[in-house]
């Protein structure tokens, strides 16, 4: 009954974390970009927004550091189904009474969160990725500073007048505060960086990033959408 | 006390196996809870009916011979207690008590409510151990440890290889087993020595027997019988981690 793998478990482990994360500071920043979409509310030209998006667009350290965020978003996926297919391989036949010990009920469903953060991700991709980049065509421009840009922020206030559009970020965006939630502090103990001193605090501070984080983003569909 | 049971039963390691139905009256509220299946195993020879099949020894909480899934939990409702601790007026006159065998690829059922748990075994041969003469109790005395470190490596050695954290998990891992046997040895001088090799064999004996990885939920710190702390996981994280860069 061989059953040697490529790398083990904890190696493993170690990826998802480091990867987590690294995409956790990722959202940090996105966060920041987006929240400055409200100050440019009823503007029509969203300067603050867009001049922030067209200097992520076109600064060169931001063009190549996008690829490793693809990179690690892949690998982050990858080896959390890898990881999933095994656990699930390692209870052939489940309980009839199926236990709860867990301490954080997200815990149990990491891969299913994961899927609909997943398809929010590629939904999110095709509305803003592509249309920003000209892939999909539709993108207005406009002139802020003297400088011709995207006109990004229009594309993402008019995406949030869509009130099916807003239920499902909003839905997909609490999944991923729960993703967190767990995420956050099992990041630091698969890294072995958790002790009995510092563990609570750990856990404290995953609660705050995921609250900050999915409420961050949650609000400013909901401002745009109410206040239109 | 009077009970409904539901106990899988399984002829042999390749029968499909199902849940029976048992009842049984006039139950002991002082008994254990193996004393409560002795009894029902009694009524079943005198009936002429093959017995329960289970394991245990010492029946004093030590050994970690017992096992059972009892209503979604290793060893019981009981937090820190093993089965044989378990005792009857912890139940209700007239529960339902579903009893399941450990269940985990590595864990293959032998019979009933028997599991095979060599793989420990296994993983222990694999690298739990310290190959140095330590000399006889004075020697001990003339290593100074400090008492922390003491204290967390008798915490970890407390660990009775039952399998509840196989069982309790839901990806069943073994990691709270394997790190509470890394870090036993590894807070104390006698077991550093080995300590990089020790860690690197065990991890891949783990993975190879095929048990889960560890998704830090902490079911098994909540159902082991002896309090053994994820702490030791991190431990055993950074010991591995440690030891992979380092040689």
């Amino acid at each position: 009954m061989s059953n040697k793998r490529v790398y083990s478990s904890l190696t493993k482990k170690y990826v998802m974390s480091l990867m987590g994360l690294f995409l956790i500071t990722f959202l940090f920043v996105h966060l920041g970009l987006n929240l400055s979409v409200l100050k440019d509310l009823g503007s029509g030209d969203y300067p603050t927004f867009n001049e922030a998006a067209h200097f992520m667009a076109t600064n060169p350290f931001i063009q190549v550091f996008q690829w490793v965020l693809f990179a690690a978003f892949l690998i982050h996926i990858i080896f959390g189904l890898i990881l999933q297919f095994q656990n699930w391989a390692s209870r052939p036949k489940g309980y009839k009474v199926k236990g709860s010990a867990e301490e954080n009920i997200f815990s149990q469903y990491m891969i299913h969160t994961g899927i609909v953060i997943f398809i929010f991700l590629v939904i999110h991709f095709v509305n803003f990725f592509m249309v920003s980049k000209g892939i999909i065509p539709g993108i207005q421009h406009v002139k802020i500073n003297g400088e011709e840009m995207e006109n990004l922020g229009k594309v993402i206030v008019d995406v949030f007048h869509n009130g099916y559009y807003v239920t499902f970020y909003v839905l997909a965006l609490l999944l991923l505060g729960f993703h967190l939630d767990h995420g956050f502090q099992s990041a630091f103990q698969s890294l072995g960086l958790q002790n009995k001193k510092y563990g609570p605090f750990i856990k404290g501070l995953g609660h705050v990033v995921a609250i900050v984080l999915a409420l961050g983003f949650i609000i400013i569909p909901l401002v745009i959408y109410f206040t239109k | 006390m009077d009970l409904k049971l539901k106990i899988w039963r399984q002829n042999g390691p390749d029968d499909k196996g199902k849940f029976v139905d048992y009842e049984i009256k006039n139950i002991s509220t002082d008994a254990s809870f193996l004393e409560m299946l002795d009894i029902l195993n009694n009524e079943l020879i005198e009936k002429g009916e093959e017995p329960v099949a289970f394991d245990h020894d010492c029946r004093e909480g030590i050994c970690g011979m017992c096992s059972l899934y009892i209503n979604g939990h290793p060893h019981g409702p009981d937090a820190a207690t093993t089965t044989c601790q378990l005792h009857m007026r912890r139940f209700k006159d007239g529960d339902t008590i579903v009893v399941e065998p450990w269940r985990a690829k590595p864990f293959p059922i032998v019979k009933d409510l028997i599991v095979d748990r060599s793989a420990f075994d296994e993983i222990i041969q694999a690298g739990g151990y310290i190959s140095v003469n330590t000399g006889g109790v004075p020697d001990a005395n003339t290593i100074p440890i400090n008492k922390g470190k003491a204290d967390l490596a008798m915490d970890a050695a407390a660990c009775i290889g039952c399998g509840a954290c196989v069982a309790a998990c839901k990806n069943a891992s073994a990691m709270l087993f394997v790190s509470a046997k890394v870090s036993q040895f590894a807070l104390l001088p006698q077991g550093r020595i080995e300590a990089k090799e020790r860690v690197k064999k065990m991890v891949a004996k783990m993975d190879e027997l095929g048990f889960g990885n560890c998704t830090n939920t902490y079911a098994c710190e909540a159902e082991c019988p002896k309090e053994i702390s994820v702490t030791n996981i991190a431990r055993m994280n950074r010991e591995f981690f440690a030891a992979k860069v380092s040689s």
